[in-house]
């Protein structure tokens, strides 16, 4: 996956800072750090807040509020399995089972080796050719044990 | 060169259309499309010859040099030819309005949106000023397309009225219906849509900002709308006295509700607002805000440019116009189907769609993404309609039509609504955030054989709650897939029977 940053005090403030000055700036400020840093992490909430002139408790509301933001850096690639009813239909269930046993992890955990990050969505717009998924952000349909078997062999 | 069209909607991505786009690359001129919405022959892709387009479909990369060998670049290549894509039975019943330039044009050309009978609606509406283009809306029947069907010219009328320092057009592309995927396909397929649609809408109520809320499950909706309105600010058509911002969402379910995502956009966690006030009166930063679904606001460009009678004339009952209704799950034939209200969800699911993938019989229906009713055969005469599916205890939402076979267990459907909801709950209220938490554990002993009749009248009572206790719609329907799953499928419900039909 794309070329993620550790964590660094000063590149988070400069990341904060370049979004900050729109309105309403908390999701755009959060979506910008998890782009560069692959995750919010909690030493990234009160830069967070004095930027936005809230408390530490409030960015701590707002990060965990929403599913998508990681408070940890993932693997080196993210599958984001869709779990939602039209992917049911088609099979969803067991492709996800597959995949958790094959990675030997459970949602929103990391293969052992780190290559991998397995995230539940709920409807990815994919809704006619499901199974869908996101690897890396590029979409994936119709899949089943073998495809994902291929998929996993694939990757690095 | 010869020009193929290869669509790069995310769907047709999933299906294995860039690597067919670079197997063309250097025998054609390839121009990427948005998807014609006829799912199950994506990658389909159009070659331009001198009598029209020519479609070939499902194309694999792998199939490209037999085709190109065989007169794929004269339209002649015989096999996975499809023909002239307009008489492809699926396409040849629609009535194509709000989706009309969706499959054809290049997304990302002013050009092909102009030539392709683009912004004469907003022409139409900058020469008959405001009031008159409410009054437009108002007569065309246009209800919203997010789900609750409240009539468009009503909402804008309000805030038209409302004073305010300054007023927003907020764009609900939230989409975040299973089986719902119309927003998507509009901004990867027609974008500049959108934008016109924004800007009438400004114009009407006097707005001077936009904002379009989509949700983060959309990267390439997201990456082909920004690139759109990069290109409508370079060519004047954005910046000066009405501009459009998108952001986007972060996994909430519950941000699609309209408060929810203003405090969203806001910056705050997506709590749902008490009403009133109505967002009309104070909406986005305490200012009088239009909220409208991404499908309710790309409808106005074309009710604008042919006139409210035109749109009017469709439909039934008090549904008016077109729906692009969302075909998905286990169906042969999935994809986007716009017409006018009233056609039947046996139509849909049978005629239209094909019956199921798997070969197998249809056993329920789920009309209108996580909160809707499971309908059972026994419902298929349901006209598409508002008032009609509401009436059977049902809602057509935002129009996606899940389709499962018989191997579906309705007791596991009945508890994922439970989970669902306590997972996507905003936890402002007790009857949801408790609610669903108590539903689940509940659903779970009937599962587990405990107390089976005592714990179904407590699920019963629970829903009971739940509908009437709940502030937002997340927990006052979820009892609607729960207890249609118990009414109609009581079998699955008792381990007895449950067995004996697996
Ligand atoms: C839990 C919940 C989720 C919703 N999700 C969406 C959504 O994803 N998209 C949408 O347009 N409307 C959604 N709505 C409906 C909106 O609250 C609102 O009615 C709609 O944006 C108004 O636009 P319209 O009149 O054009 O339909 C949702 C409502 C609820 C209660
Ligand atoms: S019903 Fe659920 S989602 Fe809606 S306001 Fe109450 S707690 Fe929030
Ligand atoms: S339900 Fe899986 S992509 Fe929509």
């Amino acid at each position: 996956m794309a070329d993620r940053e550790s964590w660094n005090e000063d590149r988070a403030r400069g990341v904060i800072a370049a979004v900050a000055v729109k309105e309403g700036a908390a999701l755009p400020i959060l979506h910008a750090l998890q782009h560069v840093f692959g995750c919010v992490p909690l030493q990234a909430e009160p830069l967070v807040a004095s930027a936005l002139n809230i408390t530490r408790a409030e960015v701590h509301g707002i990060v965990t509020f929403y599913h998508e933001f990681r408070r940890s850096p993932p693997g080196r690639h993210v599958l984001r399995l869709c779990r939602a009813e039209a992917c049911q239909a088609v099979g969803a269930d067991a492709v996800g089972a597959h995949l958790r046993s094959a990675l030997a992890i459970d949602w929103h955990e990391t293969s052992r080796d780190g290559a991998m990050t397995l995230e539940p969505v709920f409807c990815l717009g994919l809704c006619a050719t499901g199974p869908s998924a996101l690897l890396d952000g590029d979409p994936i349909g119709r899949l089943d044990a073998a495809r994902v078997d291929r998929m996993l062999e694939s990757l690095t | 060169m010869t020009r193929v069209f290869v669509p790069r909607d995310a769907a047709a991505l999933a299906m294995g259309a860039e690597a067919v786009a670079k197997a063309l690359a250097e025998h054609a001129d390839v121009v990427r499309t948005g998807s014609r919405g006829l799912f199950w022959l994506e990658p389909m892709i159009e070659v331009e010859t001198p009598e029209g387009r020519i479609a070939y479909g499902p194309v694999e990369a792998a199939d490209v040099p037999g085709l190109l060998a065989d007169g794929l670049l004269t339209g002649t290549a015989r096999r996975l030819r499809l023909g002239v894509p307009e008489q492809i039975p699926f396409l040849a019943r629609q009535t194509r309005l709000t989706f009309a330039r969706c499959g054809i044009v290049d997304p990302l050309s002013l050009g092909d949106y102009r030539a392709h009978g683009g912004f004469e609606g907003l022409e139409k509406a900058r020469a008959m000023g405001p009031a008159a283009i409410v009054e437009t809306v108002l007569a065309s029947g246009l209800r919203g397309r997010g789900g609750a069907g409240f009539p468009t010219g009503i909402k804008w009328k309000t805030v038209a009225e409302a004073k305010g320092d300054r007023k927003y057009i907020v764009c609900n592309a939230d989409e975040g219906d299973s089986g719902t995927y119309a927003d998507r396909m509009m901004m990867e397929g027609d974008p500049f849509s959108l934008v016109e649609g924004m800007i009438i809408a400004g114009l009407a109520v006097g707005a001077t900002k936009g904002y379009v809320y989509t949700r983060s499950e959309y990267p390439h909706a997201i990456d082909t709308f920004d690139k759109a309105l990069d290109i409508a600010r370079r060519a004047g058509l954005l910046g000066g006295d009405f501009d459009i911002e998108q952001r986007s969402g972060a996994g909430a379910y519950v941000c699609g509700e309209e408060t929810s995502l203003l405090e969203s956009l806001e910056g705050k966690r997506g709590q749902v607002r008490a009403k009133p006030p109505l967002p009309a009166h104070k909406g986005l930063f305490g200012q009088p805000t239009v909220i409208n679904n991404l499908v309710t606001l790309t409808s106005l460009p074309c009710i604008l440019r042919d006139g409210a009678e035109h749109y009017q004339a469709l439909g039934m009952g008090r549904s008016r116009g077109t729906m692009p209704i969302q075909l998905a799950g286990n169906l042969k034939y999935a994809g986007l189907f716009e017409a006018g209200f009233g056609v039947t969800l046996g139509e849909l699911v049978n005629d239209i769609g094909g019956g199921t993938r798997s070969g197998r019989p249809i056993r329920a229906v789920q009309v209108g993404g996580p909160l809707g009713a499971y309908f059972p055969p026994a419902l298929f005469d349901t006209p598409f309609d508002y008032e009609a599916f509401a009436a059977r205890d049902g809602l057509i939402g935002h129009g996606g039509v899940v389709v499962f076979d018989d191997t579906v267990d309705m007791a596991h459907q009945a508890r994922f609504a439970m989970e669902f909801c306590a997972a996507e709950s905003c936890g402002k209220c007790t009857p949801c955030r408790i609610g669903s938490v108590r539903g689940l554990e509940t659903v779970d002993k009937i599962l587990a054989e405990r107390d089976v009749d005592a714990n179904l009248e407590l699920l019963r009572d629970l829903c009971h709650t739940m509908k009437f206790g709940s502030l937002c719609a997340l927990g006052g329907f979820i009892p609607y897939p729960v207890l249609s799953a118990m009414n109609f499928f009581p079998e699955d419900f008792r381990q007895a029977t449950r067995l004996a039909a697996a």
